[in-house]
Order: C-alpha cells, then structure tokens, then sequence
C-alpha cells in the first residue's frame, strides 16, 4: 500500500507544480477566477478532512487496545466525515456547472475542476477502503495483535487529508 | 490528548489560512507564511497521524521529502510569476 501511497503522491505532486507553473504564466486570469470560488467550503471541507482523519486515529488507537467495536464506530465516523466532503464538494461542483463552467472554459477551471475532481475521487476511494476496513473490523478479522489492515487503510486516508491540505492554500487562496 | 491537541492545532492553521483568504491579502511574505503553515500541518499529518514518526525513517523522509519538494516548486513557481 505505501508503494501506491507514494505513487499517488508523486501523481499530486505534478499536478500542483503544473498548476503552480501555469499559474506563474497567467496570474491576473488565475487570481481573478480564484475570487470566483466559495472559500468557505473549501475551508470547511479541510476542517472535515482533519476531523475525519482524528476520527482514523482514534480507531487505530481503538484497535491497538482490543476494543474492535469502538475501532469500527471510529471508522463509521470517519467514514460519515467523508460523506459530508463529498455533499460539499459535490454542492460546489453543482454550482460551477450550473452556470455552465467547464474544463474548457479557461485555463484556471480547466486546473481547478481536474485538481478537485481527481481528489474527489480520492476521497470516495478511502470511504470505500475504510468501509472494507470496518467490515472486517466487524466480522473480527482485526485485533490487539493483528491490525495491519486498519493502519494501512488509515494511511491511506491520511494521504487523502495530506494532499487536501496542500490544495486547499494553493488553489483557493494564494494570490 | 495529545492527538486532540494536535488536531485544534491544525484546525487553527487551517483558520488562519481562511482569514488570510477572506481579507484578500497577497504577496510574497503571505505565501511564504501560507507555506510554512501548510508544512507544519503536514509534518504532524506524516508524523503523528500516519505514525511514521514510528517506523523506518526511510518512509517519513521519503514522504517529507515530497512535502517539502512541492512546497518549493510552489514557492519558485510564484516567485517566477512575480
């Protein structure tokens, strides 16, 4: 797992340099359709990210101490923050398309949709990761002794929060 | 605990990040300061929560490494478009 952690980072990493650069090239165009993005959810959306990763921790932590149900009730929690990123961005994404914005539209959209969406996905794949996590958490699959699964979905999930904390300055605030 | 501390700590830099956001500031130091932040919330995010401060220093240096070197692209990419 830490083999595609780490290629998955190396994937963001590209993306934040390549949008870094064309930035470079175009600042007025990108500073001014910056403006055009809601802060808040992106800042709350980051606040779930890091709740939703304490949340991991905890379940980890959980399991280390034997206590398999409180580890799968972390999960679950983690799991619902994960939901509720993906009803805000998915509410964002709505108000984007709804006033007929696209990846064709210029040259930040075209960044900004790819860059979020490509994270979206992220997100969805670590729900359903965590979602597996917990199941076998359930049938007892995990215990004091034998955890390797909840700690390599939590860092997976971490990873998710990590690259979020990186887009969120970079796409809806420096300027 | 001290994950809890460790979490409002960076529900905290996230805020300030908002802030800086909302009452427009820009330029040079405001990146620089954004920058620093979003380091010091990845190194806990890669230390505390992904535990790697546990394990082989290969992984936490490999994993800071890629922090820190796309935070300098970031960096030399605004300061290329200033």
């Amino acid at each position: 797992m830490w083999i595609f952690i780490l290629a998955e980072l190396l994937v963001f990493a590209i993306f934040f340099t390549s949008y870094a650069f064309a930035r470079s090239g175009n600042v007025a165009l990108f500073n001014h359709y910056q403006q055009t993005l809601n802060r808040d959810i992106g800042a709350a959306n980051t606040l779930i990210l890091l709740t939703g990763s304490l949340f991991v921790v905890l379940a980890v932590q959980a399991i280390k101490a034997g206590k398999v149900s409180l580890c799968r009730n972390w999960l679950l929690a983690s799991i619902g923050s994960g939901a509720l990123f993906v009803i805000l961005k998915g509410i964002e994404f709505a108000d984007k398309f709804g006033q007929g914005i696209s990846l064709s539209t210029n040259t930040f959209y075209m960044f900004y949709l790819s860059l979020t969406f490509f994270h979206f996905m992220h997100v969805i794949l670590g729900m359903i990761i965590l979602a597996a996590v917990a199941w076998k958490a359930q049938a007892g699959d995990y215990s004091a002794a034998e955890h390797t699964g909840v700690e390599t979905g939590a860092s997976y999930w971490h990873m998710v929060d990590l690259v979020w904390i990186v887009l969120f300055p970079l796409v809806y605030v420096i300027r | 605990m001290k994950i809890a501390i460790l979490w409002l700590l960076l529900v905290g830099l996230t805020l300030l990040t908002w802030w800086a956001g909302q009452v427009g500031y820009s330029g040079q130091w405001l990146v620089v300061a954004l920058l620093i932040s979003v380091f010091t919330k990845g190194h806990f995010i890669i230390a505390d929560f992904m535990a790697l401060r546990e394990v082989s220093p290969l992984w936490r240096i490999l994993v800071h490494g890629w922090l820190v070197l796309v935070l300098c692209l970031i960096y030399l990419a605004y300061w290329v478009g200033m």
